[in-house]
């Protein structure tokens, strides 16, 4: 394993310890406060009446059956919301969404009415007795067809102007000179790829409970929420209640995985609810609801090609991508990239010329492309890449391994600037790729390889050397709704030498607690363990967009570390007050300034702190805090290398991954432990959509998948003991020096997965098996090619 | 709807209520005792997280009656430590890093108790087909494994102490 460098002890537990979690004691004793735990006097309970039809006309709502039910004590329909003007609300990307609808509905299980009751069984009855007259409208399902002059147009709100389907075209790079490129080079390949619709299924679901003080006139949100400053706002301008009578707090948060970024309708129909009512208002999402209604990831069809020279240098890339955002682009993705950081799709290669163009359709699906741990479509863009790369090399019958050591990015060219405008901080792509090779045996495993083809077993190598972009991001250019993405702490150190950090994102299980007292411990030397971080509470938290695209690290662990600092340097001046030196010969080791040359005059930070608010200079504000806004000058770009051995079993189609080494890097790290747990997950979650989850639907647009039955989240069975380790190449421009490592993983698995199955069926004459490559798929193609057994 | 008056033990204490006969056992645990360490994470009992111990055999409460629990002996998260000292279990998840949002954590270590009392020793194949019927999406199983393979060395290497539920 790489060593990780330290220079705390364990007691003070700054950077590179792996220090137990401190979140940990309250979850391991059932103690946790998730959002379906908490019960306040007087609530109330909200369920949703959820449309059986994709696409349909409502004639008419009976709701006085439901409103006879005991205990029901209100419905809520679209026409009662259009009478405040809320029956619409603003999307992240600036498109609208209906919360509840007045005449039409667009998917199968959108929300159609609300029922409030004093119960949480009463509100289902209710429900259940809400009759909804509707007439079926034709319904389009595939993005393709939408985009077909004669499809019913699905958005009549946009205006005669726009009355088609398409929602946007963006585009990134040089389409001239890319073409000419791939005009020019000796090999081009070419792979339709398509990603597919998935969904998060965080296992806590979501949920809220609204809390509208009619006498303050104050609305407490409790609500799982990945971004509680930015729902403030949001609430606030949608609602029309001023900000400051809007408190948002999260408590604990069951897995987000991007899938709590959204405000979804129910948010607002809860507010509504208890605005309405004078009473707190709770709604909790059922499994299959979150399954068929809130926010699903990815399906993008992608056309990608890729040219090279007959040895195998790559000369272009060029995508053109239709994305299927379902019936409203809901994405959360910075409001100037509306297809993400796609346009990161050179990956980890050397070249001159790329184009990427990306067009978005509505569909009669719920909101599509927006979150599964990876919210920038980033996991779309190396998937493609990836793929290609491994294609290319394949028919140029070159080791997928050399193709790629000859094509990386070289570590003497960062910081390296694609031909897509990115400039790549830091990395070593070869050391990742060479240690990932060593640590899983390569060589002997293609020598094995060759040995079972020769008696007709079926075995794949597969590679992924992805490049990941995240950090979001420098306010120049990123922001969602015109918030600009910065990040926030605010540190205040007690008289007694311990602190409190509050900071402005918000851990979903990420370990927040633990890793931000670390980076204080740090820079300050006061103990990890004396340090509490708050979050979650938006009176108390300074602003910040929260926790997602892993950008915790990279901007609000950057503000952390900034803050801190600034407390060091009122700390410096008072110690020179106190040890009677100048500022100038005074050194810091080990949370201590000392009088250069003599060691033993010397004020610890403890000590400093106390001074802060007993002893300090006449002159100075006493107390010891400091706050910091963090702008990041760029993004942050980890990366890493995977490999992954594959068996198909030649009578099932089965896939059996044998091995699966992963070697990331992200940077310095703050704490091994965390970050490999981090690794293990998302590399869970890059597997799930490679072998078993997808959201499907049919031709009536029917969601195939809307429950725990279909939707395969793999088990500890399915899952790979995986093998991880670590390079670390530094951010350059990071405060700490990294990178952010929640979703490298789910980034980087899925096409060394697919790789390796294609690799074992290539001599087939197979070029490409889309995610998820279920048995039925492989199964098809064995007996295809006619060797299945 | 007409209620039933039930009767049970949880985590060794004598409980009552009256509840309508459809009732599920997990919204009896949270909703009328208070008891929210036992978490509800689908509708068609294939997460886990509402895993307890009924009269010491592990089931999922979202699908039981909590009149069928009549009384009956319930072991939750609540009653794993005791006097204060956390279960090998409790200890184990923490030590080996085995939850990060914490949510399918109660009953992953529910389900992970009766495992090891089925099994003292089991083989990591073992284990992972033991929690299959727990789903997990923050950690890969890794840590999880190796916090049940901690427990199981600790329970071997100390006298039996009563399991919470029994």
């Amino acid at each position: 394993m790489t060593d990780v460098k330290v220079t705390t002890t364990p007691e003070v537990a700054g950077m590179g310890h792996s220090m137990k979690r401190k979140e940990d004691p309250r979850f391991i004793r059932g103690q946790g406060q998730y959002i379906d735990d908490l019960v306040l006097p007087n609530m109330v309970w909200m369920d949703i009446v959820r449309s059986p039809y994709a696409h349909a006309k409502i004639l008419g709502i009976d709701a006085s059956e439901a409103l006879a039910v005991p205990g029901v004590l209100a419905v809520i329909t679209g026409k009662d919301l259009e009478a405040a003007g809320l029956h619409w609300m603003p999307t992240l990307a600036g498109d609208k969404q209906m919360v509840l609808p007045t005449d039409t509905v667009m998917y199968q299980a959108q929300e159609v009415a609300a029922v409030i009751a004093d119960s949480r069984y009463a509100a289902a009855d209710g429900a259940a007795a809400v009759y909804v007259d509707y007439e079926p409208l034709p319904v389009v399902v595939d993005p393709f067809k939408s985009l077909e002059p004669d499809a019913p147009v699905l958005r009549p709100d946009r205006g005669p102007e726009k009355a088609n389907n398409h929602i946007w075209h963006w585009e990134s790079g040089d389409r001239e000179a890319t073409e000419a490129a791939l005009a020019a080079s000796d090999v081009v390949v070419e792979e339709n790829i398509y990603i597919p619709r998935i969904h998060v299924a965080s296992i806590e679901t979501c949920g809220c409970i609204a809390d509208w003080d009619p006498v303050r006139e104050h609305l407490d949100l409790h609500i799982t929420s990945q971004a509680p400053h930015a729902y403030r706002t949001v609430v606030s301008l949608v609602s029309g209640i001023p900000e400051h009578k809007i408190r948002v707090k999260t408590h604990d948060i069951g897995g987000g995985f991007g899938g709590k970024v959204p405000v979804y309708p129910g948010y607002v129909i809860a507010v509504v609810a208890s605005l309405t009512l004078g009473r707190p208002v709770k709604w909790i999402e059922d499994r299959s609801e979150n399954l068929q209604a809130d926010s699903f990831a990815r399906d993008y069809h992608i056309n990608v090609k890729l040219g090279a020279t007959k040895d195998g240098k790559i000369t272009a890339l060029q995508a053109k991508t239709l994305a299927d955002h379902g019936y409203t682009d809901a994405a959360a993705d910075p409001s100037k990239f509306p297809a993400g950081l796609f346009n990161v799709i050179t990956g980890s290669y050397d070249m001159a010329n790329a184009f990427v163009e990306v067009d978005a359709a509505y569909t009669n699906k719920p909101p599509g492309g927006v979150a599964y741990r990876c919210s920038f479509r980033v996991t779309e863009a190396v998937h493609a890449v990836e793929r290609v790369a491994d294609i290319m090399a394949h028919e140029l019958g070159q080791d997928p391994a050399d193709f790629r050591f000859r094509n990386f990015i070289q570590p003497e060219q960062f910081p390296y600037h694609t031909p897509t405008g990115w400039e790549y901080d830091s990395g070593d792509y070869p050391a990742a790729l060479r240690k990932a090779m060593d640590i899983i045996g390569y060589e002997d495993l293609r020598r094995e390889q060759a040995e079972k083809r020769e008696r007709g077993e079926l075995m794949g190598i597969g590679i992924s050397s992805f490049t990941e972009i995240v950090g979001a991001g420098p306010s120049h250019t990123f922001d969602i709704l015109g918030l600009k993405m910065f990040d926030s702490c605010e540190i205040r150190v007690h008289p007694t030498g311990s602190a409190i950090a509050r900071i402005g994102v918000q851990t979903q299980g990420q370990g927040h607690e633990t890793t931000f007292a670390q980076i204080i411990a740090e820079e300050l030397g006061i103990p990890a363990s004396a340090i509490t971080i708050e979050y979650g509470d938006t009176d108390t938290a300074p602003y910040g967009l929260g926790t997602y695209a892993s950008r915790s690290t990279p901007v609000a662990g950057a503000a952390t570390a900034v803050a801190a600092r600034k407390i060091r340097d009122k700390a410096r001046k008072i110690a020179a007050h106190l040890l009677e030196a100048s500022e100038d010969d005074l050194e810091w080791e080990n949370g201590r300034f000392f009088v250069r040359g003599s060691p033993d005059k010397a004020k610890t930070i403890q000590e400093l702190a106390f001074a802060a608010y007993t002893n300090h200079p006449q002159g100075m504000e006493a107390g010891l805090e400091a706050v910091d806004y963090y702008d990041p000058p760029n993004l942050t770009f980890p990366f890493g290398s995977y490999i992954c051995v594959v068996d198909i079993d030649k009578q099932t189609g089965r896939v059996n991954i044998r091995r699966f080494v992963a070697v990331d890097d992200c940077g310095n790290i703050i704490n091994p432990m965390i970050v490999d747990g981090q690794i293990h997950g998302g590399l869970t979650m890059g597997l799930a959509p490679s072998l078993y989850e997808e959201i499907r639907y049919d031709e009536n647009g029917n969601n195939l998948a809307g429950n725990f039955m279909e939707y395969l989240v793999p088990t500890a069975v399915e899952t790979p003991a995986w093998e991880t380790d670590k390079t670390i190449t530094p951010s350059p421009h990071h405060p700490i020096g990294a990178k952010g490592v929640g979703e490298s993983a789910t980034v980087g698995a899925p096409p060394a997965i697919a790789n390796a199955v294609v690799d074992a069926l290539w001599h087939l004459g197979v070029r490409n098996i889309d995610i998820p490559i279920t048995p039925q798929k492989v199964w098809a193609i064995l007996k295809d090619k006619g060797v299945l057994e | 709807m007409d209620k039933q008056h039930i009767r049970l033990t949880v985590n060794g204490q004598a409980m009552e209520a009256d509840v309508e006969p459809r009732l599920l056992l997990v919204h009896l645990l949270r909703d009328v005792f208070g008891l929210t360490g036992t978490h509800i994470g689908c509708d068609s009992s294939h997460c886990g997280a509402c895993t307890v111990l009924l009269d010491g055999r592990s089931v999922k409460s979202c699908t039981v009656l909590a009149v069928s629990a009549d009384g009956a002996s319930l072991g939750t998260i609540e009653g794993m430590a005791e006097g204060g000292k956390l279960h090998p279990l409790q200890q184990a998840f923490w030590d080996q890093h085995g939850l990060q949002c914490g949510f399918c954590t109660p009953g992953m270590i529910m389900q992970a108790s009766w495992l090891l009392e089925q099994n003292p020793d089991p083989t990591e194949q073992e284990i992972r087909e033991g929690i299959a019927g727990n789903l997990c999406r923050c950690t890969g199983y890794v840590n999880i494994v190796k916090a049940i393979q901690q427990a199981a060395g600790e329970l071997a290497a100390e006298p039996a102490e009563p399991a919470a539920a029994s």
